[in-house]
């Protein structure tokens, strides 16, 4: 299998798909002459011209709108934000507009678009450009939510996403363009809605995704060395929830611990936490712990930004706790 | 003398990144912040300038390598007339009699050397983040702030450096807040894109952008109804004019006659994405007309140009005949962030615009016509480089905030 960067991955997917169907094209600011504010976009504007690669301005509520309005007439259109951050800005387009118009208009239109993007705690960015918005859009009904976690996912997941025919949101966490990881050759499709078993074990459930999905499977490995046998479980798809894989795992396991960079109230694990409480309650040997960002805005401070993160200790000590050890 | 080149930490999590080419040859010779390489990162691809000019004597770490920040990756030859200039002594009251002139002068060469020591701490691998610079566009911030008095406000985006020195804040509460701090104007949790200080009229930077044109236009609204004359300035960029935030703002600021100066520095940029891309008018003063305010646009790099546009500006909106739109022309000499190494800027254009120095248009005004020595402008470069140099010194040992600070200031009460 091929090597590739999580950037050439997501670059891969969407050569693949725009040779494949010629409605899809990218919009966004800087994808076309400057190949992408995080290089994802490299060579495409050379490959498949300014027609279908296209540079706007610092527009978002306006390129967002326009995405959405070509998705409604048969074009697939990719919309890349420079960070989720700033989709804050386009946020009335991608919830009002996109999510709600097939249900709304009484199934008359379907709105095939993927918008995409950077997102995450990535390195001193401060408050206002580290966000992590997958709860706010996992709410919306309407919209499909996505974070992968493997260059492998990324291809294969970005692909299923250009060709379903609801709105996608697709977030990549920035600091995981330069991982590298083996892609399957040829047409490569991971299901949307799949989560993935990344460790098999018995003693315990780690629910996680994206950048998050590293210190959890170090946290697997040292409670490995104490005899627990933790399973690690990549959600891949946050909306729509792989719910049986977790219930499965959780009745195995009787125990879970979800690891997520959101913030702990109304954050992503506590809608999680409630899917499972509901169904399995009986089950569970221990409350669900969340191992989630701290409760306040994100630091620029590089030592408060860190202790923000879900670390392999503090997954840990949420593992030993659920274990009542 | 060698001088070893260390790779900086580039703004990444993970500090390994993969050397994609050298820009520049063992034998060959670079300058001082010249492109020396770029490097993969976990993010992007960026270009690392050379932190000493000299010949570059050896190249550490091959093309398609692997390196890791403060890792070797370079060693360069200073040649002696290239090196280093020392500690400079200072005559004892070489400060010049106070005028005007050149108390502009003195505030954008502030400007410049607090960017371009900030540029070379970051490429030494001590600045986190990232940044972005204003070399170039010192005249406008230093000439709209001239024209304001002490209640009037101001607002500014991600590229606040200039705006906050413009205004007042000292080469100190910026450093430290850059090296986050808990002396910094923002005690360590803003960061350079949010740099600001209200007790000296600056609201933190507002980073997203376009975003702090409504704002500016709810504090006018603020000021009108509480009778007062003060005034808002408000900074945004050329690529602030495509955002709905600018037509909303600006609009409801003109139909309430809100005292703001919309500031529009058109450094012709909007990241990488050039101004005439984004709109099909030539002029963004030419949309003042659309909201039936008044619309001026000034040579931005001409500081006593700008001065005199802006107390104009500022003038009427103190008569309640405001807002006004200022575009002040101008023009970025440095990358949008320090991810950027700017190669969209065709060379001619930059050369033009590098020909057109604000500090230099200054300075050629003040010797022709008497107004200061040569030398008295030197002195003053030379002065304001060894404060910056004492700030950084201080910086590096400033208290940095505790864990326990974490969730302090989120809400007025704490929770």
């Amino acid at each position: 299998m091929a090597v590739l960067t999580f950037r050439e991955a997501l670059n891969q997917a969407m050569a693949e798909e725009m040779e494949r169907d010629k409605n899809v094209f990218l919009m966004g600011q800087e994808v076309a002459q400057y190949d992408g504010a995080y290089k994802v976009s490299q060579g495409l504007l050379k490959r498949f011209g300014p027609e279908r690669v296209v540079d706007t301005p610092i527009s978002e509520a306006g390129f967002a709108g326009i995405g959405v309005g070509a998705a409604m007439v048969g074009l697939r259109p990719i919309i890349e934000f420079m960070t989720f951050s700033f989709s804050l800005v386009a946020i009335d387009q991608i919830v009002n507009n996109a999510a709600n118009m097939r249900y709304m208009s009484g199934g008359q239109f379907a709105v095939p678009i993927v918008f995409r993007g950077s997102s995450g705690m990535a390195g001193c960015l401060a408050a206002t450009h580290s966000h992590r918005l997958e709860a706010w859009y996992s709410q919306i009904p309407g919209l499909t939510v996505v974070m992968p976690s493997t260059p492998s996912d990324a291809k294969g997941l970005l692909k299923s996403c250009i060709r379903t025919d609801d709105p996608v949101v697709f977030i990549e966490h920035e600091v995981l363009y330069h991982e590298r990881g083996e892609v399957p050759e040829g047409e490569h499709l991971v299901p949307i809605g799949k989560a993935d078993i990344k460790r098999p074990g018995n003693d315990v459930t780690l629910i996680t995704y994206s950048r998050s999905l590293k210190a959890t499977l170090a946290a697997a490995e040292a409670l490995a060395a104490d005899g627990i046998d933790a399973e690690v479980i990549d959600l891949r798809t946050i909306r729509p929830l792989d719910l049986d894989t977790l219930l499965e795992s959780v009745v195995k396991t009787h125990r879970a611990v979800i690891v997520e960079e959101d913030w702990p109230y109304c954050g992503l694990g506590a809608g999680i936490s409630d899917r499972i409480t509901q169904r399995v309650f009986d089950e569970l040997d221990a409350p669900i712990r969340r191992v989630a960002a701290k409760d306040a805005p994100i630091p620029y401070n590089k030592a408060l930004e860190a202790s923000m993160l879900p670390s392999a200790d503090r997954i840990i000590a949420a593992v030993r706790d659920v274990l009542y050890l | 003398m060698l001088h070893e080149i260390k790779l900086p930490d580039v703004g990444t999590v993970d500090p390994t990144v993969t050397v994609v080419r050298w820009l520049v040859q063992a034998g060959q010779a670079i300058e001082r912040g010249a492109p020396l390489l770029e490097v993969e990162t976990d993010k992007s691809i960026v270009t690392i300038e050379a932190t000493v000019g000299g010949i570059l004597e050896s190249i550490e770490a091959e093309e398609g390598a692997e390196a890791a920040t403060g890792q070797v990756v370079a060693r360069i030859k200073v040649a002696a007339d290239l090196g280093d200039t020392g500690t400079i002594e200072l005559r004892a009251g070489a400060r010049a009699e106070t005028i005007p002139l050149l108390d502009l002068y003195e505030r954008m060469v502030l400007i410049r050397e607090f960017e371009e020591g900030v540029k070379f701490l970051f490429l030494e691998g001590s600045m986190p983040g990232t940044i972005h610079q204003c070399q170039g566009q010192e005249a406008s911030a230093v000439g709209v702030c001239a024209a304001l008095g002490p209640d009037d406000v101001i607002t500014s985006t991600f590229r606040g450096h200039g705006h906050a020195l413009a205004r007042g804040l000292s080469i100190e509460e910026l450093l430290d807040e850059l090296f986050g701090a808990t002396t910094g104007c923002c005690r360590g949790k803003g960061g350079s894109m949010h740099v600001g200080d209200l007790d000296k009229g600056m609201l933190p930077g507002i980073a997203i952008v376009g975003g702090g044109i409504p704002l500016a236009a709810g504090m006018a609204l603020a000021i009108k109804l509480r009778k007062e004359r003060h005034v808002v300035a408000c900074f945004f960029g050329d690529g602030a004019v495509a955002e709905g935030a600018f037509h909303e703002g600006v609009n409801l600021a003109a139909i309430w006659d809100l005292p703001v100066v919309f500031v529009c520095e058109n450094n012709l940029y909007g990241a990488s994405t050039r101004v005439d891309m984004i709109m099909r008018v030539p002029r963004i003063s030419a949309r003042a007309a659309a909201y039936g305010i008044r619309g001026e646009t000034v040579d931005g790099n001409d500081v006593l140009a700008v001065l005199e546009a802006s107390n104009r500006a500022v003038a009427e909106c103190r008569q309640g005949r405001g807002p006004v739109l200022l575009e002040l022309l101008t023009y970025r000499r440095t990358g949008h962030s320090r991810r950027d190494a700017c190669h969209y800027q065709p060379e001619k254009e930059r050369a033009e615009w590098m020909a057109r120095d604000p500090i230099e248009i200054l300075a050629r005004t003040l010797i022709d016509s008497g107004a200061a020595a040569p030398e008295t402008l030197a002195v003053i470069k030379r002065r304001i480089q060894a404060q910056f140099q004492t700030a950084v010194e201080h910086a590096r040992s400033r208290p940095l905030p505790s864990l326990d600070e974490l969730a302090t200031d989120v809400y007025a009460q704490g929770e």
